[in-house]
């Protein structure tokens, strides 16, 4: 297998992307910010996502998905980021479906037919600080009847407001600091006690703090097994950080080639501004940053679709280097705009935007360049 | 399984019966690296038998056609090749310009007669080839080089000096970027091929930071050429000679200087646990280093199946070699006062900071840095502007 796209892979980005720079365009979330919109979604796009088989990407054909891998859902969350279309899809089609494939048969059973069929968003309530720190999970759970009663608060839950299932993190054994103990519940948004409340955040997404407050569950609720929530908690993170990864891709190349197109056209001094060895050598180093990123990208996508127990450690690398090329791609956006780029009404502001939300989202450049050196000893 | 399967398993076997154990080590020093050629004195005789062995197998180089002393393999078997020696720690039997530059500019532009004759040297080892482009006046800008060769009917008399000519002290043949026309400054260069030993060539070893020579100043004083020894047309050496500089970089960025997918930072742990900012900066380099070990693989399996921009290669050579330097540079911080031995005994004599010094030409040597942002910026980025 080559590092690329294979032929079926290459037509999936040729149906998804000319249907999402029609559908899911910035003009859709300059319209959902501008309406002060509620939900923080498009509902219509997410059904027609559904339409399209792409919301039951990542789920087993047996159980109604189309059962195909990371580098495919990668293809559809380039495409999010380049069009900065706001979906549930990252946290419910891909990080969530990963972590359900460990639940019992009756939640899968439930709901992937609901995420396949566009009739539920899930949100993940993991953070309980402002840095990605999932092992630092304080959140109780405690034995209750024939289940568990949780009690605390997550924050960053994104689209947990709207949520039909929250998949939540919570202690059931030692310490906030380590893996064990740590079992993953799934809870309905609508249990008694939970209450979630929506933020707009920098990006125009809205992002829930959850709290819990004696919220019931059956012990069914439990995805994996209690003490070991870590294994699928990981299937979950691996996929969304991946997730995250391709889609600051999208939002780096989107950012990037909005801005070649403008200092191919922008005069000074007499010339169009690309034709300045200043600009073209920060260009072609933009350019070698964001190729970088998407063959890291495209191998930690490979690598996980094949089991390469090496995975963990690419997908750690991939996100730290697309939030590093991303994060210069839409800095120098911004600067080789000039002022247009401090102005609401180009777009390339929007980018920036999104990749400073993207590149908190499942742990930033230094989480993962610390997860890093800490996988190989030192 | 897949006809690659079979033949990967075929060549796992084959390997592991013909490589040398001596051959599976790493390598330690210059004289543990084959260059081949006439002068060639081989370190071990294990040296000697891997590089028979192979080049009789076709395999070192594995995509040529069989005909030329190749393997005829596909890019896919010859990857797998690649992957099933690095899995073994096979060395390689052969390193040598005459793989990586002039053969594939002589299986594009040779005539049969040429291809039939040099090909099968280089395949074996017998001829070590040095490259003249550089010269004293003509760096970056290469194509206002002066070396001049005149018209003699059956040959041509070249005059000129070159420089930065690697190892040309060592090497046997020289292939050579002559002026053969005054009047036009890209369709007036000619590529020519002629024997180090012809009279009239001398070299001189240049002496570097590092304390190395690998390049040389090379004088061409009334050299006679004879004129099959041409590669392509006449005046049309310019076509010749950038596709042979997208090998050179595609050659260079594929190394990405040393160290491969392994991690760098976990020989250094201690120094790195006492260190947090330089452990921060290792953590990433090490980023860096697997997105750029993915991007070279990437790169390579694009190209090989034609699917890679054709100025490609100049973005990974300017990639890899700032990488590598960025490599040195972190090695020597975190080698400390030990890492400043020049001559010691214990430190190989000063293996660390001569290694650093000589990574600084990675971006010079075969077009420099800027040189391949302003191709990048115009070719695949399109650019305007001269």
């Amino acid at each position: 297998m080559g590092l690329y796209h294979t032929e079926d892979q290459a037509m999936l980005k040729d149906s998804v992307a000319p249907f999402l720079a029609e559908n899911g365009s910035i003009k859709q979330l300059r319209s959902l910010r501008d309406s002060n919109d509620a939900t923080g979604f498009a509902r219509d796009l997410w059904s027609q996502f559904a339409e399209m088989g792409l919301n039951g990407i990542l789920i087993p054909e047996a159980e109604g998905g189309l059962g195909l891998g990371h580098v495919e859902a990668g293809i559809v969350l380039e495409e999010i980021g380049r069009n900065l279309t706001q979906s549930p899809f990252l946290s419910t089609a891909v990080a969530a479906v990963e972590a359900l494939k460990s639940a019992s048969a009756d939640i899968r059973g439930q709901w992937f037919p609901k995420i396949a069929g566009g009739e539920a968003v899930i949100g993940l309530a993991l953070e309980e600080g402002k840095k990605h720190n999932p092992a630092a999970t304080a959140l109780k759970a405690e034995r209750s009847g024939n289940g568990f009663k949780l009690s605390g608060t997550k924050t960053f839950v994104v689209h947990g407001h709207v949520a039909d299932l929250l998949l939540v993190s919570a202690r059931t054994a030692g310490a906030a600091g380590e893996e064990a103990g740590i079992t993953l519940f799934a809870v309905p948004r609508d249990a008694a006690g939970l209450t979630a409340e929506a933020d707009r955040l920098v990006d125009s997404s809205l992002s829930a703090r959850v709290t819990l407050d004696g919220v019931q569950v059956d012990a069914d609720a439990v995805i994996g097994e209690v003490d070991a929530g870590w294994a699928p908690l990981t299937a979950l993170l691996n996929a969304g950080r991946l997730g995250a990864s391709a889609e600051l891709v999208g939002v780096g190349t989107g950012a990037m080639d909005m801005t070649f197109d403008y200092i191919k056209q922008r005069k000074q001094f007499g010339k169009v501004i690309g034709e300045f060895q200043a600009l073209q050598h920060r260009a072609a180093h933009l350019y070698g940053e964001m190729e970088g990123a998407r063959s890291i990208v495209l191998k930690a996508q490979q690598m996980l679709d094949d089991g390469d127990p090496r995975g963990e450690m690419f997908v750690s690398a991939a996100k730290a280097k697309a939030a590093k090329s991303t994060n210069l791609a839409v800095r120098e956006g911004v600067q080789m705009h000039g002022g247009m780029g401090m102005t609401d009404a180009y777009d390339i502001g929007l980018y920036m935007k999104r990749d400073r939300a993207l590149n908190e989202v499942f742990g930033d450049l230094y989480f993962h360049a610390d997860k890093l050196a800490k996988m190989n000893g030192y | 399984m897949t006809d690659l399967d079979t033949f990967r398993k075929e060549a796992r076997s084959w390997l592991e019966a013909n490589c040398p154990p001596e051959m599976r080590q790493p390598v330690k020093g210059d004289d543990d690296v084959c260059w081949g050629g006439r002068n060639w004195v081989f370190s071990s005789p294990a040296q000697k038998q891997w590089l028979d062995v192979m080049a009789a197998k076709g395999w070192t180089v594995p995509d040529w056609p069989e005909a030329y002393g190749g393997g005829g393999l596909s890019a896919e078997q010859t990857k797998a090749l690649r992957q099933e020696m690095a899995k073994l720690n096979c060395r390689s039997p052969l390193n040598s310009f005459g793989i990586w530059m002039l053969g594939p500019a002589l299986l594009k532009f040779g005539t049969e007669e040429q291809k039939l004759h040099y090909l099968p040297q280089i395949a074996r080892g017998e001829i070590r080839w040095c490259q003249g482009y550089s010269e004293p006046g003509s760096g970056s800008d290469l194509v206002s080089l002066q070396t001049f060769g005149e018209d003699k009917g059956d040959h041509w008399v070249v005059n000129g000096q070159k420089i930065w000519t690697s190892y040309a002290d060592k090497a046997d043949w020289i292939f050579c970027l002559v002026r053969t026309n005054k009047e036009d400054k890209y369709q007036g260069i000619s590529f020519l091929l002629f024997d180090m030993t012809t009279p009239g060539v001398t070299t001189k070893p240049i002496l570097l930071i590092s304390g190395a020579s690998p390049f040389c100043e090379t004088f061409f004083d009334n050299v006679a050429v004879p004129k099959h020894q041409i590669v392509g047309e006449l005046n049309r050496g310019w076509d010749v000679a950038k596709y042979l500089l997208g090998h050179e970089r595609e050659m260079i960025s594929g190394m990405g200087g040393d160290g491969g997918m392994a991690s760098l930072g976990s020989f250094y742990a201690d120094v790195l646990n006492d260190n947090p900012v330089l452990r921060a900066e290792m953590a990433m380099f090490e980023v860096e280093n697997l997105a750029f070990r993915a991007h070279s693989e990437r790169f390579m399996d694009e190209w090989k199946t034609g699917r890679a921009h054709p100025a490609y290669s100049n973005l990974m050579k300017y990639v890899g070699t700032e990488l590598n330097k960025k490599r040195h540079e972190i090695v020597m911080a975190a080698g400390g006062s030990d890492a400043l031995e020049w001559e010691s005994a214990r430190t190989n004599g000063g293996t660390r900071p001569r290694a650093w010094l000589r990574t600084k030409a990675n971006s010079i040597e075969g077009g420099t840095s800027e040189v391949m942002l302003n191709v990048v910026s115009k070719r695949i980025l399109e650019m305007p502007g001269a």
